[in-house]
């Protein structure tokens, strides 16, 4: 058994996907609003385990797998749609992309 | 004793993230996540998911941030960086802080009055791979089917991304 109360890991958590998502509302740079949606996704991947130990039941572990699967195949679609990006107009700066803006 | 390892792990994380968001080059950020991911394994090493550590370890750590890198190193050097000045950068500054802080506020007094019980029984085979595996193959054989199609579609999708376009 764990002797960390679960609450703490719950507020480790919290603060991982805050400081995450500060980054994607400061930040402009593609790649690291990028890195920092990976890291909201695993704050909750951390917080869902933790409470599956808490309430000694499986299934948050077995969301967490597929969040983990949905994860991978997002960032391999992602960064190819940067790097298209990237090929068409030589900038990575999200604020300048506005291809399907009418 | 494991009080004081989580602290430290925290601390570790912590430092990972705010790594990720403040440094100026994408590869420093990109070495910052890779420090957040490899500690989230050690968590979950700490809560009974040996499974998912291993597999954090294997998919976040290796082929996520072996991926970012890869993309940095092809597009980084060519690219001037995204440098923000004056009114834009004061007004994303504020709207993040006033975001962090009422997140953060609101998370913070929900699992504070959270009051969890103490753990309420054991993991079903204490988190062992053969638990996860026979969970995975019964109840949740259907979404597992699924995720295979949809990795089969995301790589399609990639390459199609990726490629350079016909004239």
């Amino acid at each position: 058994m764990s002797q960390v109360p679960t609450e703490y890991y719950l507020l480790l958590s919290a603060v991982i996907f805050v400081i995450g998502a500060a980054g994607v509302l400061a930040r402009r740079n593609a790649l690291i609003i990028f890195m920092c949606v990976e890291m909201m996704l695993n704050a909750v991947n951390l917080s869902l385990i933790a409470l599956s130990l808490q309430f000694g039941n499986l299934t948050g572990q077995i969301v967490v797998f597929f969040v983990m699967a949905v994860a991978a195949a997002e960032v391999a679609v992602g960064l190819a749609i940067v790097m298209a990006h990237v090929r068409h107009s030589d900038s990575i700066n999200v604020d300048e992309i506005n291809l399907l803006n009418g | 004793m494991s009080t004081l390892l989580f602290f430290a792990l925290a601390a570790l994380a912590i430092a990972g993230a705010l790594g990720v968001v403040l440094n100026k080059k994408p590869v420093y950020s990109a070495l910052a996540l890779l420090l957040n991911f490899a500690v989230l394994a050690v968590l979950f090493i700490t809560l009974h998911a040996q499974f998912l550590a291993a597999v954090q370890v294997i998919v976040y750590a290796g082929a996520i941030v072996v991926l970012f890198l890869f993309v940095i190193m092809l597009i980084g050097d060519s690219l001037p960086g995204v440098v923000i000045r004056g009114r834009t950068r004061l007004t994303l500054l504020a709207v993040a802080a006033v975001a962090a802080v009422l997140l953060l506020a609101g998370m913070t007094y929900s699992i504070i009055g959270g009051a969890f019980a103490a753990q309420s029984g054991a993991l079903p085979g204490n988190g062992s791979v053969q638990a996860i595996g026979a969970a995975l193959f019964t109840d949740y054989l259907l979404p597992f089917e699924l995720a295979s199609v949809l990795l089969l579609v995301a790589m399609i999708g990639a390459v199609v991304l990726a490629r350079k376009p016909q004239q």
